[in-house]
């Protein structure tokens, strides 16, 4: 015990909702690189925003070197000798290097980040973050900036240093870098976590791991005495919530194909890079992963709302790439959004929302005029049909439950029987009755012959509906693989990047589509 | 221990529809006590000067008659802007786009001096309205296109255009017999509106207003245009997400907004001074108020129709309170200015709860 | 030509830039402050309009005319109040808000001020002549016989352009503006920092107003600003935020106010010029638009975003 810098014990934080840590225990020690293993959501992020003093604990006690504390602000985890270098950098992207190093601290009034330009480069040198301190923020690669957060911490004094997905903006060659550096630190006495979901990361880098799930610790290992295996089952269980019928049905005739796809992310990075998949009548393709691996721009790609950079998509044999939603709506693509916001308008009512796709249909207007009892007949069908809770047609949305929202949602999607369907994460945060009545629609819908691309983070749910599943790490496709070949264990490996399955050894053109997979 | 108390503001999910009306009713009566308190520090009994506005703007046929005047093209601008709001597209260049519709009337006028009254005239409506358009459409794409703020650009516009017609009414549409004043020469009778007998009522404007406030409120809340234009007000990423154009949809407000502030800019030349003056003479920030009679309105154009007459009633009775307790003819920016903070907070305070918020820090050791 | 270029550049007219410049420039650096800490302020025109008829005021009935400025700061910095609370802590449309405050400002001096009106100033503030300096030829008049204010506002400046990029207090500011969240973070108190800035700026502007109706004028006139706010606005933006080029802008502004009537005569038309201040003002958004550019220009992205601490569910 004596040496735990850090102890967290039987840490709770409630959400809106979600439990998002349930009496979290976490323990670090000094010169120790910890790793935090999770899937997302699993509750990583949360822990450690609760310990740098973002968010506030609602039960449980933090003990820092010995003592009792509470935090409740990130200038007092600051003090405590706590850093964070968050995923998303925080950094001042016009100011220069000196100037986000020194913001907010007391010291020199009068340039306060020339005053500072010897110490970084102290820091620079001791641990090799080689950043030029008279740069700007966004002139400076990813890799660089998070030297300069990492440099920001160290020149706060932090003995801890909290690093959440520090990977993930980084080249591989970058992230060797990262390692040495955070070696060097450990071995000097600091105290390193390192959140994170690649298995290959905690193997390499760390010397012992917590893994958690769904708010819970799975357990605390020796990095040493585990394998990558042993992780990825504790990382995504094995818990079934409850099992669906699944009629076993011929695929059909092939509807959407994805060709050699790249797509750029909002910062202009290959978030997608080079992925072919095709959907069939009557089968749903899932794709697993962690989020923010490319999923939501590969998603965004299909349906028009992001340019492809390459590559094409079809439906039917006819081309939609890089056409807008509007067209793309017209060939029969309909789109649950993983954000739900996306696809809603809160201040509008039921039947309003329901109409957000068809209004331009002949069978809602009349002329320019928009025909409200055809709306009206309209969702009181479709709120019988799809069991919505609502008190009336006319009340706004944002007064349903989340999981009526979501009906709404797939009732104005799926009733006029598209050709495709993509959902992407259509349960996430629903309540168990809500997520066993979308699976059960959207297995309907498969067997109505619709092809269903089924994007989520929530392995059960893919394992349960889908016939394939593409398992997506770092914008690529880890494999396309048959469901009832493959157990969460192995989907565990390739989600976390450690497992690759041969896209299709019957063609050895990489880019094509499988027609039919061979396991490996 | 520290103690921090700070100011909360949360989004009611519903506001009750209570708070919605009583809110604005409640946020005049404030703006009224202010104002009050700012003529008892001058020496003015507000009470005394609230009932001289209102006799001055209600209390005679000619004060009515005035009232109605000065509505028509506040409910003009107020009309289009309620629809610019509702598309969340932030116009406050109404001004602009008065003037410049005043302008393109105006060229009409004095070029076609010979044309039949009922074509020059409704010419003059329709160049009015496409010259108002144009003036609203540059922020408009400028916005769907490059994302560059409209606020400010809407608000440049209005100076650009007020420098226009200063340049032209100094310049060369200087009229000659003007004897040295910044006017064009009088427009031909066949460029001037018909009024209503012993006022300046100018009633095809008037009624043109009138019709219009319908049809904007048809078009908002019966149509397919109307439903698109509150989907992108409401939400932009879901009208992206149905396929709607935001830049199609921004185009078809701002040629409506720009285009009404036009018409309104038509009226007041061919209906009030039968040339076009320096733009102060034009228009007393008309654009400016109408801000006012859309935000009063809750964005409803029909309502703009009332809360027009409203502002209207508020400039005439601000005229009569300049004759009669001597107060300079800027009073009447006080109400408009207190009245719209006030129409502000209150609007905040129905969809918002305000609650003062008390924590209090452990010091860490 | 050689005539159009004798007028413009006369001794007379760059004097007459500098001093018509002054009231803009002062505005304009309040303005830069309270843009770089994100809060759009388009009540200047009001603020300015209340400084002048307070500095009137209190010129005439006390005849000091630094307490006369020193009130005027304050009248602008009490309407700025008024807009950082609406804007900052009630988190309202900053641009409505900022209107509102215009037409309030330009009301209430209207209201106070009717009693000045046709009144010789109780005391103004003339030109002092550097010993020496100002009889030097050329140099003399041109740099060393103005009024002290002018002197202040360009020693302003250098301080203020100081304490942008090279103190903490700078840092903290652009910080503001730019990522508040960030800012927030690090233990930067955005609230107040972007409260004192607004505050800062209406203080400026009333300074400039009172410079137009003790300094300039100098009389009090209904409306004496006439527009001189909404060119503050324009050269911030002209200015691309930085105090040094707002010296250049309002000095160029002030010399093409001084010119109207002398560019009349040569056919340059002054209302086309007073556009230019809007017209640059538009091209300048519009570069800057592009998220490139916008780094080189340094358009604070936090511009009319009030800050509401990021909290999940």
């Amino acid at each position: 015990m004596a040496d735990n810098v850090v102890t967290m014990r039987s840490i709770v934080k409630r959400f809106p909702g979600v439990l998002a840590n349930d009496h979290v225990d976490f323990e670090a020690r000094a010169g120790e690189i910890h790793a935090l293993l999770g899937e997302n959501g699993a509750g990583k992020t949360t822990l450690m925003n609760i310990l740098y003093g973002i968010y506030q604990p609602d039960e449980g006690e933090i003990i820092i070197r010995g003592s009792p504390v509470t935090i409740p602000s990130p200038r007092e985890a600051i003090k405590l000798g706590i850093g964070m270098v968050h995923q998303h950098f925080r950094l001042v992207e016009t100011h220069t290097v000196a100037e986000n190093i020194v913001l907010g601290l007391p010291g020199n009034f009068f340039n306060p980040a020339r005053a500072a330009r010897s110490k970084i480069r102290e820091f620079s040198e001791r641990y090799n973050l080689t950043v030029d301190p008279d740069a700007r923020i966004w002139q400076l690669s990813a890799g660089e900036q998070q030297r300069v957060e990492v440099i920001k911490a160290l020149y706060r004094g932090a003995d801890i240093l909290i690093l959440d997905e520090p990977t993930s903006m980084l080249t591989p060659g970058e992230a060797e870098e990262l390692f040495a550096v955070l070696r060097r630190m450990a071995s000097e006495g600091k105290t390193i976590i390192f959140i994170t979901h690649k298995l290959d990361e905690v193997m390499s880098i760390s010397d012992r791991v917590t893994v958690l799930r769904q708010g819970r610790v799975e357990a605390t290992l020796e990095t040493a005495h585990t394998s990558k295996r042993e992780l990825a089952r504790l990382m995504v269980g094995r818990e079934v919530l409850f099992r669906v019928e699944r009629k076993d049905m011929p695929p059909g005739e092939e509807v959407l194909r994805i060709e050699d796809l790249h797509v750029l992310n909002d910062k202009g990075l290959p978030a997608v890079k080079g992925v072919s998949l095709s959907v069939a009548r009557g089968e749903i393709v899932g794709i697993a992963g962690v989020a923010g691996n490319g999923q939501r721009e590969l998603v965004e790609a299909l349906v028009g709302l992001r340019r492809a950079e390459g590559g094409r998509v079809s439906v039917n044999g006819r081309e939609i790439t890089n056409q807008p939603p509007k067209v793309v709506i017209e060939h029969g693509v309909c789109y649950v959004p993983g954000e739900r916001l996306t696809g809603l308008v809160p201040e509008m009512s039921v039947a309003e929302n329901l109409i957000l796709k068809g209004y331009r249909h002949q069978r809602f207007c009349r002329g320019p005029f928009l025909d409200a009892r055809a709306i009206y007949e309209h969702a009181d069908a479709l709120i019988e049909q799809y069991c919505i809770m609502t008190p009336s047609r006319d009340t706004p949305l944002k007064l349903l439950s989340g999981g009526n929202i979501q009906r709404v949602v797939l009732a104005r999607e799926t009733c006029e029987s598209p050709d495709v369907l993509i959902a992407a994460h259509p349960t996430s945060g629903l309540d168990v009755g809500a997520i066993e009545y979308i699976w059960q629609l959207l297995l309907a819908e498969r067997e109505r012959g619709m092809a269903i691309l089924l994007v989520s983070e929530d392995l059960e749910e893919v394992l349960a509906l889908s016939d394939r599943i593409a398992v997506m790490f770092e914008g690529e496709f880890m494999g396309v693989v048959p469901a009832h070949e493959v157990d969460l264990e192995e989907i565990g490996l390739m989600m976390a990047g450690a497992h690759r399955r041969p896209l299709d050894s019957s063609s050895p053109e990489r880019g094509t589509p499988p027609v039919r997979e061979v396991s490996a | 221990m520290r103690r921090i108390v700070s100011i909360e503001v949360e989004k009611r999910l519903a506001p009750p529809r209570w708070l919605q009306i009583l809110a604005p009713v409640l946020s005049l009566l404030l703006a009224l006590s202010a104002i009050g308190i700012i003529f008892l520090l001058v020496g003015v009994d507000p009470f005394f000067a609230y009932s001289e506005i209102f006799q001055g703007a209600f209390g005679s046929v000619y004060g009515l008659s005035e009232t109605v005047v000065k509505s028509i093209p506040l409910m003009l601008c107020g009309v289009g802007l309620t629809l610019a709001f509702r598309a969340r597209f932030w116009n406050i260049g109404a001004e602009g786009q008065l003037l410049i519709g005043a302008t393109c009337a105006t060229a009409l006028a004095l070029a076609y001096p010979e044309w039949p009254k009922a074509v020059l005239l409704s010419a003059m409506f329709l160049v009015g309205f496409v010259g108002g358009a144009l003036w609203g459409l540059i922020p408009a794409i400028l916005k769907a296109r490059w994302r560059v703020d409209e606020t400010i650009t809407s608000l440049m516009m209005v100076y650009i255009a007020s420098n226009l017609v200063k340049y032209l009414v100094y310049g060369p549409w200087k009229g000659p017999e003007e004897r040295g004043f910044p006017y064009t020469s009088k427009f031909s009778p066949s460029a001037q509106l018909p009024r209503l007998a012993w006022t300046r009522i100018h009633y095809p404007t008037l009624l043109l207003a009138l019709a219009l406030a319908v049809v904007v409120y048809v078009l908002i809340r019966y149509t397919k245009w109307g439903y698109q234009i509150r989907v992108t007000g409401e939400n932009p990423a879901a009208a992206r997400y149905a396929g709607m154009s935001y830049l199609k949809t921004v185009i078809l407000v701002m040629i409506l907004s720009g285009g009404l502030a036009g018409v309104a800019g038509v009226g007041e030349v061919a209906g009030i001074h039968y040339r076009l003056r320096y733009p102060e003479g034009i228009s007393p920030g008309y654009g400016f108020t109408a801000i006012i009679v859309a935000w009063l309105a809750r964005l409803n154009p029909l309502g703009a129709v009332v809360t027009s007459l409203l502002l209207g009633g508020l400039l005439v009775g601000g005229d009569a309170i300049q004759v009669s307790l001597g107060l300079p003819s800027a009073t009447v920016y006080v109400f408009n200015g207190a009245i719209l903070l006030f129409v502000l907070a209150g609007d905040l305070i129905a969809r918002y709860r305000i609650r003062l918020k008390s924590m209090e820090l452990k010091e860490v050791s | 030509m050689r005539e159009f270029l004798l007028t413009v550049f006369s001794l007379s007219t760059l004097q007459g830039a500098v001093r018509a410049g002054t009231p803009l420039l002062l505005g304009t650096l309040g303005e830069v402050y309270a843009e770089r800490s994100g809060v759009l302020n388009l009540g200047v025109e009001g603020m300015m309009i209340m400084g002048s008829v307070t500095a009137f005021g209190v010129a005439y009935t006390t005849g000091n005319i630094w307490l006369a400025i020193l009130l005027a700061a304050l009248a602008g910095g009490l309407l700025a109040l008024i807009h950082a609370f609406t804007s900052i802590t009630l988190r309202v449309n900053q641009v409505v808000s900022g209107l509102a405050i215009t037409m309030l400002g330009l009301g209430v001096s209207g209201i106070l001020g009717k009693r000045y009106i046709g009144q010789p100033p109780g005391v103004r503030l003339g030109a002092i002549n550097i010993p020496v300096l100002s009889d030097l030829p050329i140099i003399g008049p041109l740099f060393f016989r103005y009024d002290p204010m002018v002197y202040i506002s360009i020693l302003l400046v250098v301080v203020l352009w100081f304490v942008l990029y090279r103190t903490r207090w700078g840092l903290s500011l652009r910080s503001v503006g730019e990522s508040p969240a960030t800012a927030d973070a690090l233990g930067v108190n955005v609230v107040r920092v972007r409260y004192l800035a607004v505050f800062f700026g209406g203080m400026m502007a009333g300074v400039g107003g009172a410079y137009l109706s003790v300094v300039y004028a100098p009389a009090w006139i209904e409306g004496m600003t006439a527009g001189a706010g909404w060119i503050v606005i324009a050269l911030t933006i002209f200015a691309m935020w930085d105090p040094v080029r707002a010296l250049l802008g309002a000095y160029l502004f002030g010399g093409v106010r001084v010119l109207q009537y002398r560019l009349q005569d040569l056919g340059v038309s002054p209302p086309l010029l007073n556009m230019l201040p809007f017209i640059f003002t538009i091209l300048v958004l519009w570069m800057s638009a592009g998220e490139a550019m916008r780094k080189h220009i340094g358009a604070p992205a936090a511009l009319m975003q009030p800050y509401v601490r990021e909290e999940r569910g």
